[in-house]
């Protein structure tokens, strides 16, 4: 049955140029749906893996009880010190604990791409926020010094937005601030503004900070440290480690990324099935004659139904292969930015890895099986003497 | 002499709508083995489907279908394409060659379902395309070849698992006169010298001729020639 399926494919897959436009109608169906499919999928898995990436398990921040995020938390400027004298935390050669009480504000400014407006995230830190985020480096520049209006802004936030190069000056509520460098960061602070946070409490009137980041002996400190504050009655916090809390501001979004690129990809993948069904049918009826003289020779169903199948599900992967060599030269790498967890611009970059792409000629594949399925019944379904008569 | 083809009480209907069309109303036929048969008779009188009943290409309602000695109405789908591979060459009006094939590989086809090795396949359908005259067509696609030397390269296709019945349905109606009376030479001669059993349907009375007895089907009955009106 083999040796006679595989003769029978031959023979369709040889009269494909005869019905080039069907097949192409296949072949691009399934390329614009591998392509869409695995563009956003590598775009809710770049921002994930970025936002995963931001957190260390020896970090924990510390939020107002009940705050999901360090935009609706407030802690009162002697809490935070409470915080920081909490068990586990490390401290320095000099005995200042590595912390970091810190105000966070939204300000808007022009995206470099379009001129509108989008949010950043700009973050008052204390004095040891360097020291307890060493990833954090400053590239261009030099950091700011408390007491003067300046402020230094992340790698990506620069790439994305104008306005912000080194040198210049931004308005930040009433004043003017100066831009004097430039820090790098592979997870999300990077889409950040950073500035002395007692500077910029002054500039906002504001005596509240919204969260402590602490730096903690080892991880397995967290437990002690978070119990002794959740149990503190002069306080009411959450604390949580950090790759958790950024874990949970990333979810919503990588839900929402994963959701629009199944119920896209879903969509076209329904068209694409569609346009599978027709062509293949197309070609099942124009070849009934000769599969009909096959099943008098004697071919059985099987390998009719095999040939049918396999020329659907070639013409599928063909297409899965151009979308996704389509997706991976157009988007992989590209920096997108989007909103993060703060309802700011997060940026991050485009992944097509391996297993998405064998998620997208899964689906070709079974595209490819379902459009081949139907086609391929009513050819065997045919009685043969119909066909033949069909003929004549 | 044993038969190669004994059809007993053959009825056969199609349902049309609601109507129903009795084709073929209790027919006896019975073909000897190594006998070259024409089948006769007007358009619409059901010789076509007297032959798809003996090729185990159709089912009769009733009645029953021996053919080279097997009861086919009682063997299933499978087991009937199993059957047919073995038994039946099916040559047709409009040769149904796979256009995609070249005449050597069309030839070759009903050997795909044997277990013969690609050596043995070609050997015989180096026999086949021989026995045809067309072994150097070989190469041709069917487009590339006349009419008549199509009709040959579906007989060498026939022939080529040698089967012990052939089935013709009108094998010379898109043929002209001369090139029709070499076909029918053709199968004189495999009825004559290999003992091919055939059974042909045919409108061309000249066509007839040349085989060894002449049957006539009208309003679902088998007629002989000497109780025609
Ligand atoms: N699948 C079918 N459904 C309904 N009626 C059918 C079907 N197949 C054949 N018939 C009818 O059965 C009758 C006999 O058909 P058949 O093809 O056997 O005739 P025939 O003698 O071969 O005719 P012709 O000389 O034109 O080829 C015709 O009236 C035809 O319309
Ligand atoms: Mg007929």
């Amino acid at each position: 049955m083999l040796r006679g399926a595989l003769t029978i494919t031959l023979l369709n897959l040889a009269e494909i140029p005869k019905r080039i436009g069907a097949s192409l109608v296949v072949v691009i169906g399934i390329a614009g749906v591998v392509g869409v499919l695995i563009s956003v999928l590598a775009m809710a898995d770049g921002f994930l893996n970025t936002m995963e990436r931001t957190g260390r398990p020896d970090r924990a921040i510390v939020l107002r009880g009940g705050s999901n995020s360090e935009l609706a938390s407030t802690l009162a400027r002697d809490a935070t010190l409470a915080i920081m004298d909490g068990p586990g935390v490390k401290a320095d050669d000099s005995g200042h604990a590595i912390a970091s009480a810190e105000m966070v504000a939204i300000v808007e400014l022009p995206l470099r791409q379009s001129g509108t407006a989008a949010n950043v995230t700009l973050r008052g830190v204390g004095p040891a926020a360097f020291r307890l985020r060493p990833d954090i480096r400053i590239v261009a520049g030099r950091t700011f010094k408390p007491g003067l209006r300046e402020v230094i802004v992340g790698k990506n936030a620069m790439t994305q937005f104008s306005g912000i190069d080194p040198g210049s000056r931004v308005a930040l509520r009433d004043s003017e601030w100066t831009v004097v460098g430039v820090f790098d960061s592979d997870d999300s602070h990077g889409s950040e503004i950073m500035a002395d946070v007692d500077t910029l409490s002054a500039a906002y009137r504001r005596t509240l900070f919204q969260s402590v980041t602490v730096l903690l002996d080892s991880p397995d400190r967290f437990d002690a440290f978070k119990s002794a504050l959740e149990h503190d009655p002069r306080l009411s916090v959450e604390v949580v480690r950090e790759p958790a809390y950024y874990a949970r501001l990333s979810e919503q979004l990588g839900r929402i990324l994963t959701f629009v690129a199944y119920t896209v990809g879903g969509i076209m993948a329904l068209g694409a099935l569609f346009g599978a069904l027709n062509t293949m049918y197309s070609a099942v009826s124009s070849r009934s004659v000769e599969i009909a003289t096959l099943r008098a020779l004697g071919f059985g169903a099987g390998a009719i139904l095999i040939s049918v199948f396999t020329e659907a599900v070639l013409l599928s992967l063909l297409g899965a292969v151009i979308g996704a060599a389509a997706a991976w030269a157009f988007f992989n790498g590209n920096a997108v930015n989007s909103l993060g967890g703060n309802f700011t611009q997060v940026v991050f970059h485009l992944r097509v890895s391996a297993g998405l792409v064998a998620t997208g000629i899964l689906w070709a594949v079974v595209i490819g099986l379902l459009g081949g399925l139907f086609p391929a019944l009513r050819a065997v379904r045919r009685p043969v003497v119909d066909a033949l008569r069909g003929a004549v | 002499m044993a038969l190669a083809v004994e059809l007993r009480q053959v009825v056969k209907h199609y349902r049309r709508g609601k109507e129903m069309v009795e084709v073929l109303s209790g027919l006896d036929l019975a073909v000897p083995e190594g006998e070259f048969l024409a089948i006769m008779g007007p358009s619409g009188s059901g010789k076509t489907t007297v032959l798809n009943l003996i090729g185990g290409l159709d089912r009769a309602n009733s009645g029953s279908v021996t053919v080279c000695g097997e009861r086919i109405d009682s063997l299933n789908g499978a087991g009937l394409a199993r059957w047919r591979s073995r038994h039946v060459g099916f040559i047709f009006q409009f040769y149904n060659l796979m256009p995609g094939l070249s005449a050597e590989r069309n030839v070759e086809l009903p050997l795909l379902l044997t277990h013969l090795s690609r050596a043995e396949r070609k050997a015989h359908v180096d026999i086949a395309l021989e026995v045809v005259g067309l072994s150097d067509r070989r190469r041709h696609k069917p487009s590339e070849l006349s009419g008549g030397q199509q009709q040959r390269i579906a007989i060498a296709r026939a022939l080529v698992a040698d089967p012990t019945l052939l089935i013709c349905d009108e094998p010379t109606g898109d043929l002209d006169r001369q090139t029709a009376d070499e076909i029918l030479v053709l199968l004189q001669t495999l009825n004559r010298r290999q003992g091919k059993t055939i059974v042909m349907v045919t409108h061309d009375q000249k066509a007839a001729d040349y085989a060894s007895r002449q049957v006539h089907v009208d309003k679902g009955m088998l007629i002989a020639p000497e109780d025609r009106p």
